[in-house]
């Protein structure tokens, strides 16, 4: 007869693995139910009218948070605009012209970018941002492009157009990462059919590599995109911080990130918490709506990425 | 394509070279400036009273007065709790639904719908999170909503994706045949998973754990929505507001205090060491650890 | 047939396996005698893995796998007891030596004992020496039973991997084309070893090479298609085959 093995061990380890996982889920579910409760005060006497509103007066209960609405749309669009082609560039160069041993430290540096705490770009753009761009940038931007009617305040330094620098900076090494990947997830058939008409390099890498990596590349730009929403500390310190709506690029201004950390430890309205954490709820359904799209473009496009390993 | 100027497009071509390497070096600017303020404005305040001393208390001649520069054992207590604190949550708890995942969810789906649990979670931003336990807590026993605490449950919850995700990268990495091995043996489905598959995974898995250490540790938002602020006093316990290396520059940067000031950029110097150190460290135990057990 | 004065180890009834919707192999009925090599031989695709793995109940750990039928062994069904416990009673040898890559030599063979009981130090040298004997290892490491595994050439590596499946002290090894992945002489190493193994163990190989189950095997059952086609004593399966397919596989007319 064959001897019996105890089955207790394997019992006790599944048991503890289904609770650090049910942990993992648990932990999603509770932070939507945690905020919906904090913000429940809040959802329940302002409604959707905080979406649409204007004004941020606690003391006569007037939440509104089209300006921090503003703002971060604003400052995610321009830090986009400015790291999707940086990005994409850094990428198509590593992948396509770098010498071997130029990639591995170049990545690196670049990841070393994303390594920096937001903290720290946030006191860098305070101390040595700021005032180089109020001192020789922005009074450039006023003169020359002061016509487009975006450049219509007075050049402080801390404002908008700093903080979507500041945000591109941390965005970049998404978007290069992903990019890189998915630029070199194209096979090595795609780029020699091209090479084979008599392409140059470029058209290679702007008509057979980029065109087929297309989708990777939105993604990882989404992806940058949902890391910009969510960022607080490094707009907090340069933009400015004050609710009003959008006029200017070099005005003052709020993201909901920067809105939150601004008021949250002074907060003394009964109402001013909820109302802060109403607007987290907002920004988590803008950011992860976001993420989850792009990763699902992003699974649907890598080739072979999780299938190899099965 | 025009096919009637080669060469125009061959210049075009190189030219877009530059250009994209342009890039690169565009990119490296803000790099190197960080960097080099970094360095430059917090390598003089870097001594012994640094480490050793606490947040000096105004002097009584006006709020820039300096009387001595003090250190920050305090926010560096407090890092290192918050550390502690949150790696004790987020690492197994990580590390067993990974584990989960690979070894026993035979069913792909479910290994997917932990991978992406875990995916919803990375997109968290850090300030919710901090949002969140305050929330949490809150509703549990509002006198210590803001703590070491609240904060480094914060922290988990950041901590938790990156170390599941990295755990479930090394143990895919390890081969099937290592795992049929250990099955044909008759060796119980615990023991392999845990002394055979684990233990060769773990120098990924502690890699992970690192990068997720070096992460947490320089964030500041959460810790000002659910730790609060009490850097000028020796940290009471983890019940009682919190400091740490990120607060102390939030709150230091704002400051007129020029002394308050230095200190800041020192805590920066030292939150950038902090995570080169573990950059260094976790290629370290990967090289180390792997060519060890390969038994070289 | 089996002889007549020959006990049968394992059997199996009726024995059917599935990748989810697909059949590997149908209804195969076969008797492995005890202390002996019997081989099982086919084309590629005709389900000759997929049988081995159901004898050690390797078969149902694939996705969507599973398995009708039984298998018995010394009378005692297999399918009806913990599969960890039936793995111990039968070992197996995969095709490519799958060595544990953070172990070293002398860990990789006390690998069942370590994890399955608790020995003695003692005990496990005492194991650790018959294992590498048996074999044939024991000469070409007994200087270095510390160095890492990985450190071996690929035949010495599957012979490693025999000498931990046997100091698990099974009563029947299974080997999944074991030489298909090495050179001639690791090839003709092991076919010696198996020679000698068979005086303790019952043994089962699978094999796609036709000349080496004509040298090893006292039993050769051919399978096609999944199913089993013939079964017999070595010398009469080649020489007097009874089936049109056996004779055409053998006489290399496919493939």
């Amino acid at each position: 007869m064959t001897p019996r093995v105890s089955k207790w061990g394997d019992r006790i380890f599944l048991f503890l693995l289904l609770c650090a996982t049910a942990s993992v889920v648990l932990l999603v579910v509770l932070l939507v139910a945690g905020l919906f409760y904090g913000a429940g005060p809040a959802i329940h006497q302002l409604g959707l009218s905080y979406i649409t509103g204007y004004y941020w007066n606690p003391e006569y209960g007037v939440y509104g948070l089209i300006p921090a609405i503003e703002g971060t749309l604003v400052t995610s669009a321009i830090a986009l605009l400015i790291a999707v082609p940086l990005g994409l560039g850094a990428a198509i160069f590593l992948t396509q012209q770098a010498p071997a041993w130029l990639r591995a430290p170049v990545g690196q540096l670049i990841e070393l970018l994303a390594a920096i705490p937001s903290v720290v770009y946030g006191f860098w753009g305070l101390i040595v941002l700021a005032p180089l761009m109020r001192n020789d940038v922005e009074p450039v931007l006023v003169k020359y492009l002061g016509w487009t009617g975006l450049f219509t305040s007075t050049p402080v330094g801390l404002d908008v157009l700093t903080a979507s620098l500041v945000l591109s900076v941390m965005a970049i090494p998404t978007i290069t990462a992903i990019s890189r990947d998915s630029i070199a997830a194209v096979p090595r058939s795609q780029k020699e059919a091209a090479l084979a008409i008599g392409a140059t390099d470029w058209e290679v890498t702007r008509r057979a590599v980029v065109p087929y990596a297309r989708s990777g590349i939105v993604a990882g730009a989404v992806l940058g995109l949902g890391r910009a929403l969510g960022e607080t500390m490094a707009v907090y310190f340069v933009i400015g911080n004050r609710t009003a709506t959008f006029t200017s690029l070099i005005a003052q201004g709020q993201t909901i990130p920067s809105l939150i950390a601004n008021v949250f430890l002074e907060s003394d309205t009964p109402l001013e918490r909820p109302a802060l954490l109403y607007a987290g709820l907002v920004l988590l359904a803008i950011t992860l709506a976001i993420n989850i799209v792009a990763r699902f473009v992003l699974s649907r496009s890598q080739v072979g990425r999780g299938a190899a390993a099965e | 394509m025009k096919f009637d100027r080669p060469v125009r497009r061959k210049v075009f071509s190189h030219g877009m070279t530059v250009l994209t390497g342009l890039a690169v070096l565009v990119i490296m600017i803000p790099l190197a400036s960080v960097v080099y303020q970094v360095v430059l404005l917090g390598s003089p305040v870097m001594n012994v009273a640094f480490f050793t001393q606490q947040i000096p208390q105004a002097c009584g001649r006006g709020p820039g007065s300096v009387c001595h520069q003090g250190g920050v054992i305090v926010p560096i207590e407090g890092t290192l709790e918050l550390i502690g604190l949150s790696s004790l949550f987020s690492v197994p708890i990580g590390v067993g639904a990974a584990i989960f995942a690979v070894e026993y969810g035979r069913e792909r789906r479910f290994a997917r719908f932990i991978g992406m649990t875990a995916d919803v979670l990375s997109g968290v931003p850090s300030i919710i999170a901090g949002c969140f336990t305050w929330a949490l807590f809150l509703f549990y026993d509002p006198a210590i909503a803001f703590s070491t605490l609240d904060a480094a449950l914060a922290l988990s919850v950041l901590m938790v994706p990156i170390v599941t995700r990295t755990t479930e990268e090394a143990l895919r990495t390890v081969p099937n045949s290592v795992r049929e091995a250990a099955m044909a043996l008759g060796i119980s489905k615990w023991k392999m998973s845990l002394r055979i598959t684990f233990v060769a995974a773990l120098p990924g898995v502690i890699t992970g754990i690192l990068l997720a250490i070096a992460r947490s540790a320089g964030e500041a938002a959460p810790l000002l929505i659910a730790g609060g602020f009490a850097c000028i006093h020796p940290l009471q316990g983890i019940t009682q507001e919190t400091c740490a290396l990120p607060l102390w520059i939030w709150f230091g940067a704002n400051s007129p205090n020029p002394n308050f000031i230095a200190l800041a950029w020192g805590c920066a110097l030292l939150l950038l060491l902090l995570i080169l150190a573990m950059s260094v460290l976790s290629r370290f135990v990967l090289n180390r650890m792997a060519r060890k057990m390969r038994g070289e | 047939m089996a002889q007549a004065d020959e006990t049968v180890k394992m059997e199996t009834q009726n024995l059917s396996a599935f990748y989810g919707e697909t059949r590997a192999i149908q209804e195969i009925n076969l008797r492995f005698p005890e202390r002996k090599v019997t081989a099982i031989i086919g084309p590629s695709g005709c389900g000759k893995s997929t049988l081995i793995r159901c004898l050690n109940r390797l078969h149902e750990t694939a996705p969507k796998a599973h398995v009708e039928g039984s298998v018995f062994l010394d009378g005692e069904d297999l399918y009806q007891i913990d599969a960890t416990a039936v793995r111990r009673r039968v070992g197996m040898v995969f095709q490519k030596p799958n060595p544990f890559a953070t172990m070293s030599i002398y860990n990789n063979v006390s690998a069942p004992l370590r994890f399955n009981s608790r020995p003695s130090r003692g005990e496990t040298d005492a194991v650790v020496l018959r294992a590498l004997r048996q074999a044939a290892l024991w000469d070409e490491v007994r200087d270095r039973v510390d160095a890492a595994a990985t450190s071996l050439s690929g035949g010495q590596q599957q012979r490693l991997c025999i000498a931990r499946a046997l100091a698990a002290n099974p009563e029947v090894l299974l080997m999944d084309e074991p030489c298909s992945a090495l050179d001639p002489i690791a090839t003709s190493k092991i076919e010696e070893l198996i020679a000698q193994l068979k005086q303790e163990y019952t043994v089962v190989i699978v094999t796609h090479n036709m000349q080496q189950a004509a040298r090893v095997a006292d039993y050769t059952a051919f399978l096609y298609l999944g199913k089993l086609i013939e079964f017999g004593p070595t010398e009469d399966l080649f020489e007097r085959p009874k089936e049109h397919l056996t004779e055409s596989y053998i006489t290399g007319r496919f493939g």
